[in-house]
C-alpha cells in the first residue's frame, strides 16, 4: 500500500503549528533524575517495572515451590501462599507489564515513531513516573507492614478481601487499594499525553495510516486503559470507603467470624462488573502493544511489509472496541443473571475473529519473506505459538456452558498465563533485544540471547501447556495444597513436581538476560544507527542513543509507510520512512 | 533447519501429549455429557487451528529462511485471501457457539420436576437443608444466624419447622431425579465445585444462585471450594453421595429437622405462631 504517488512531494503539507521551544534540562538533577524527556523517563519506567517485576518473580518461586512439594518447605504457609499468588498477580498484570508497555515502550517509542521531539506535556510526563513510582513503594511496603500483604487474591473481591478471614485484612489491604488509587493517577497523566502526541505532534507526512503497527497497538491501548482505569478507581475507592468508614458499597449483611457484622445492602456483584470492566480490557491493554510491536519485529527481520497492514490496524481498533463489551464472561459462574451468558459468550467469540485475521496476518508476512532468524525474530516466533495456544483455550472459557466446569481450575490458570503472561513477555523480551541498540548505541550478545530464548521460550510451554490438563482434570486454583482429594492421582501430583523444576529452571536462565544487559551496555559491539537496517523514523535519528530533542535541527519529513522492505526495484531492501521519492529513483537509477 | 524442526516438533508434541497423556476429566456422574461434548468439539477445532498455524509457520521459516541473495516478496495486501480466512474463522467460531448456547439453554432451564436442596457455604464448612414432608425450604436469614440456628432459619416459619438440617455432614442425593441446588452464603464468597457433576456456581453473600442436575450414577464425591474464601480456603471439603432410591430413603430417614434440633420453647412459639394459619 503505498499511498503517496512517488512524485507527489506537493502531498506532504507545510508544518501547521510552529515547533514549540524544548525545556531544557540545567542540571545533572533535571537531566537524568527529574527529567522531562520521554526518553529518560521511558527508562526510569522500565527500571522500577523490572525492579518490581522480578519481585514477582520470585513470589512466583515460592509458590511453584509450595505447590510442586507441598509440606516440604516450612517456611511457607496458608497465609503466605495467598499473598505470594495476589501479589504475583496484581504485580505482574498492572505494575509490571501495563506499565512497561505503555511508560516503557510508550514513552520511549511514540515521539521517535511519530517523529516528535518530545511528548507534547513534558512537566506531565514526569508527574506520572513520581506517581508511579510512589504507588509502586506504596505496594512493597505492604511486605513489611503488620499482617503483610492482603491475600485476597488479585481480583481482590470483596467481601472476603476486607474480612478477618483473609490475611492482610490490617494493613495490606488498605495500601493495596491506595496503590491501585496512585497508579491510575499516575497512569492519566502518562496517557493523555501518549493519545495527545500521536494524534497532535506527529511530523509532515506522518498520517495516521503511514504509522507503525507499533505506534497503533500502543495508542489503542492507552485511549482503552484512558476509559478501563476509571472503573478500578471507582471500585477501589468504594471498597478502601467499606474497609474504612464502614460503609457497604459491595457488603451485604453477613457473618464475621461468628459475629453478625455492621455491614448490609451492598453488592459483592457489583464490585465484580466493575472490577472486569476494566479487567477485561486491561488484557488487551497488555495485548495491543505486544501485537503492535510484534508486527514491527516479524516485518523488520523477515525484511518484508506486514501483511495486510489496513486490515492489522482495523483489528487492533476492532479488538479494543469488542473488548469493553465483553467483561461478564470473567463471571459466567458468578450467580450473575444467568441471561448474560448468551450475549456475552457471543461478544467474546467474535472477538477470535479480528484475532485470527491478526495471526493469520503475521505468519503470511513470513510467507515468501527473508527470514533472519536473529533473537528479536525468535521471540517473534515464540509469540506467535504461545499466543495461539493461549487464544485458542480462550474459545473454551469463552464459550458459557465449556466454561463452567473449567472456571476457576487449573486450566484458566494456564490460559491466562499463556495468553497475557508468556506470549507478552515473549514480545518484551524481543523488543528489548531489538531496540537495545538504540538505547545503548550497543549490541545485546547474540549467543547469550539465544540461550536466554531457548530455556524461556520452551520452558515456559512446558511449564503451562501440561497445565491445562491438569484444570481439565478438575484441580482447582488458589489451594494451597491439594490434600487427600480422590479424583487427583498421584501422576497429577508428580506432574506439579516437574511444573515446578521447569518453572525455576525458567526463572533463573532470567538472570543470563540480566547479566547480558548490564555486560553489553560496556562491552556490546557498537550497533550503529540502524543496525537491523529498519525503515521506521526512530532508526534514522541523527544520533545514536537519540539526543534530546531526537532530531537535531530539522524534524524528519515522512514520505511513505512504514513497511517499504523489498521494494522492487530499489537497491536496498528497505527504505526509511523519511527517504524522499527522488533519492530512491535516484538509488534505484544507479542500480539498473 | 533445526528451528523449523524445533517448531514443528512443539505441535506435533501437544498432539501426542493430548493423546496419550493421562490426566483427562474426571468419569462423568452427572446428565452434563454436553457439557463434555462441546469441549471435545472445541477441541477438534482449535486443535486443527493450531497444527495448520504452527505447521504452515514451521515450513516459511524452513522455506524462507535467510540466505544470500534472497529477497523477500513485496506483497502488501490480497483482499480476496483476508477475507476468505475471516469468513473461514467465523465459521469455525460459529461451530462452536452455537452447541455452546443451545447446551447454555438446558443449563439455566430447570425442570419443573426438579427438588430442591439447599447449600450453604460459610468459613470454612459446607452445611445442607432438604425441605422436608412439604416439599419446601423455609425462609432464611443471616440475622437469625445462632448457636442453635448455625443456618439462620426463620422460627417463624412453617415451612422451615419440617427442614432436614445437615450440618457438618455429608449430602445425598437420588440417583436419576433432577434437583435444583440453591446455594447461599453467610460470609464470603464461596463455589460449590464437585468435579464429576461438571456444573458449579459461586455462592453470594446476600443472594440465592442456583444450578440444576440430574445424577446418572452412584458414589462418593468430593466437594471442594472453588471460589477463594480466605485462609482455609483448600480445606473446605465434605462429600456428596448419590444413591439408589431405597438407600437414600434410609439415610433420609435419620437426619433430624429443623423443629427436633430447635430447643423446645421455640418450637413451641413456631407452632403457636403457624397453628392458626
Amino acid at each position: 500500500m503505498v499511498d503517496i504517488p512517488y512524485e507527489g512531494i506537493a502531498g506532504i503539507p507545510p508544518a501547521e503549528v510552529p515547533e514549540v521551544e524544548l525545556y531544557h534540562p540545567r542540571s545533572w538533577w533535571t537531566r537524568y533524575v527529574f527529567s522531562q524527556d520521554a526518553k529518560v523517563i521511558a527508562i526510569q519506567y522500565s527500571l522500577t517495572a523490572s525492579a518490581i517485576g522480578l519481585v514477582a518473580l520470585v513470589l512466583s518461586w515460592l509458590m511453584r515451590l509450595q505447590l510442586g512439594f507441598p509440606g516440604t518447605f516450612s517456611f511457607i504457609d496458608a497465609n503466605q501462599y495467598l499473598q505470594f499468588i495476589t501479589m504475583h498477580g496484581m504485580i505482574m498484570v498492572i505494575y509490571l507489564l501495563t506499565a512497561l508497555f505503555l511508560g516503557g515502550f510508550g514513552n520511549y517509542l511514540i515521539p521517535l515513531m511519530v517523529g516528535a521531539r518530545d511528548m507534547v506535556f513534558p512537566y506531565v510526563n514526569m508527574l506520572s513516573y513520581w506517581v508511579y513510582l510512589l504507588a509502586v513503594l506504596v505496594l512493597a511496603s505492604t511486605f513489611f507492614v503488620p499482617g503483610g500483604p492482603t491475600g485476597a487474591g488479585w481480583t481482590l473481591y470483596p467481601p472476603q478481601a476486607i474480612l478477618s478471614g483473609t490475611p492482610g485484612q490490617d494493613w495490606g489491604i488498605i495500601l493495596m487499594m491506595s496503590s491501585l488509587i496512585l497508579f491510575i493517577i499516575g497512569f492519566t497523566m502518562g496517557g493523555l499525553n501518549y493519545v495527545v502526541t500521536v494524534l497532535q505532534a506527529r511530523t509532515r507526512g506522518m498520517t495516521l495510516m503511514r504509522l507503525p503497527l507499533t505506534v497503533w497497538g500502543i495508542f489503542t491501548a492507552t485511549v482503552m486503559a484512558l476509559l478501563a482505569f476509571p472503573a478500578l478507581f471507582v471500585a477501589s475507592v468504594m471498597l478502601l470507603l467499606d474497609r474504612l468508614l464502614g460503609t457497604s458499597f459491595f457488603m451485604p449483611s453477613l457473618v464475621e467470624m461468628g459475629q453478625l457484622s455492621k455491614y448490609g445492602g451492598g453488592s459483592p456483584l457489583l464490585f465484580q462488573h466493575l472490577f472486569w470492566f476494566f479487567g477485561h480490557p486491561e488484557v488487551y491493554i497488555v495485548a495491543l502493544p505486544a501485537f503492535g510491536i510484534v508486527s514491527d519485529l516479524i516485518s523488520t527481520h523477515a525484511r518484508k511489509n506486514i501483511f495486510g497492514y489496513r486490515m492489522m490496524v482495523w483489528a487492533i481498533v476492532g479488538i479494543g472496541a469488542l473488548s469493553f463489551v465483553v467483561w461478564a464472561h470473567h463471571m459466567y459462574v458468578s450467580g450473575m443473571f444467568p441471561q448474560f451468558g448468551y450475549f456475552f459468550a457471543t461478544t467474546t467469540l467474535i472477538i477470535a475473529i479480528p484475532t485470527a485475521i491478526k495471526v493469520y496476518n503475521w505468519v503470511l508476512t513470513l510467507w515468501r519473506g527473508d527470514i533472519h532468524l536473529r533473537v528479536p525474530m525468535l521471540f517473534a516466533l515464540g509469540f506467535i505459538i504461545t499466543f495461539v495456544n493461549g487464544g485458542l483455550t480462550g474459545l473454551f472459557l469463552g464459550n458459557v456452558v465449556v466454561d463452567v466446569p473449567l472456571s476457576d481450575t487449573m486450566f484458566v490458570v494456564a490460559h491466562f498465563h499463556m495468553v497475557m503472561g508468556v506470549a507478552p513477555i515473549m514480545v518484551v523480551l524481543g523488543a528489548i533485544y531489538h531496540w537495545y541498540p538504540k538505547v545503548t548505541g550497543r549490541m545485546l550478545n547474540d549467543v547469550l540471547g539465544k540461550f536466554h530464548f531457548w530455556v524461556t521460550f520452551l520452558g515456559a510451554y512446558l511449564i503451562f501447556f501440561p497445565m491445562h490438563y491438569l484444570g481439565l482434570l478438575g484441580v482447582p486454583r488458589r489451594y494451597f495444597e491439594l490434600g487427600d482429594t480422590a479424583f487427583i492421582p498421584s501422576s497429577a501430583h508428580s506432574l506439579n513436581a516437574f511444573i515446578s523444576v521447569v518453572a525455576l529452571t525458567v526463572g533463573f536462565s532470567q538472570m543470563v538476560f540480566l547479566f547480558n544487559l548490564a555486560w553489553s551496555l560496556f562491552k556490546g559491539e557498537a550497533s550503529g544507527g540502524n543496525p537491523w537496517r529498519a525503515t521506521t523514523l526512530e532508526w534514522q535519528t541523527p544520533e545514536t542513543p537519540p539526543g534530546h530533542g531526537n532530531w537535531g535541527k530539522e524534524l524528519p519529513i515522512v514520505y511513505r509507510w512504514a513497511y517499504d522492505y523489498s521494494v522492487p526495484g530499489a537497491a536496498e531492501d528497505f527504505i526509511p520512512q523519511n527517504q524522499p521519492p527522488r533519492a530512491t529513483q535516484l538509488v534505484q537509477g544507479a542500480a539498473s | 533447519m533445526v528451528v523449523a524442526l524445533i517448531l514443528l516438533l512443539v505441535a506435533i508434541g501437544s498432539v501426542l501429549f493430548h493423546l496419550y497423556s493421562p490426566w483427562w476429566w474426571t468419569p462423568i456422574a452427572t446428565n452434563w455429557a454436553y457439557i463434555d461434548h462441546t469441549i471435545n468439539i472445541t477441541f477438534w477445532i482449535t486443535g486443527f487451528v493450531f497444527v495448520a498455524v504452527i505447521a504452515f509457520m514451521a515450513y516459511c521459516v524452513f522455506r524462507f529462511h535467510h540466505k544470500e541473495g534472497r529477497r523477500a516478496d513485496y506483497n502488501p495486501e490480497n483482499k480476496r485471501l483476508e477475507w476468505w480466512l475471516s469468513v473461514g474463522t467465523g465459521v469455525g467460531v460459529a461451530a462452536m457457539l452455537a452447541p455452546g448456547l443451545v447446551v447454555w439453554h438446558q443449563f439455566v432451564t430447570v425442570p419443573a420436576d426438579a427438588t430442591e436442596v439447599e447449600v450453604m457455604g460459610q468459613q470454612w464448612q459446607w452445611s445442607f437443608r432438604l425441605p422436608g414432608k412439604d416439599g419446601r425450604l423455609g425462609t432464611s436469614d443471616v440475622r437469625n444466624i445462632a448457636s442453635d440456628n448455625p443456618m439462620g432459619l426463620n422460627r417463624d416459619d412453617p415451612h422451615a419447622q419440617d427442614d432436614v438440617v445437615i450440618e457438618n455432614g455429608d449430602l445425598h442425593l437420588q440417583m436419576g431425579k433432577p434437583v435444583k441446588v440453591l446455594l447461599r452464603s453467610v460470609d464470603v464468597l464461596h463455589d460449590f465445585y464437585v468435579p464429576e457433576f461438571r456444573a458449579k456456581m459461586d455462592m453470594v453473600p446476600g443472594m440465592v444462585t442456583y444450578f440444576w442436575i440430574t445424577p446418572i450414577r452412584t458414589g462418593t464425591f468430593d466437594v471442594l471450594c472453588a471460589e477463594l474464601c480466605g485462609a482455609a480456603h483448600y480445606q473446605m471439603r465434605a462429600k456428596v453421595i448419590v444413591d439408589e432410591e431405597r438407600e437414600y430413603h434410609a439415610w433420609l430417614e435419620q437426619q433430624k429437622t429443623f423443629a427436633e434440633l430447635s430447643p423446645a420453647r421455640a418450637v413451641v412459639k413456631a407452632t403457636y405462631q403457624s397453628g392458626g394459619r
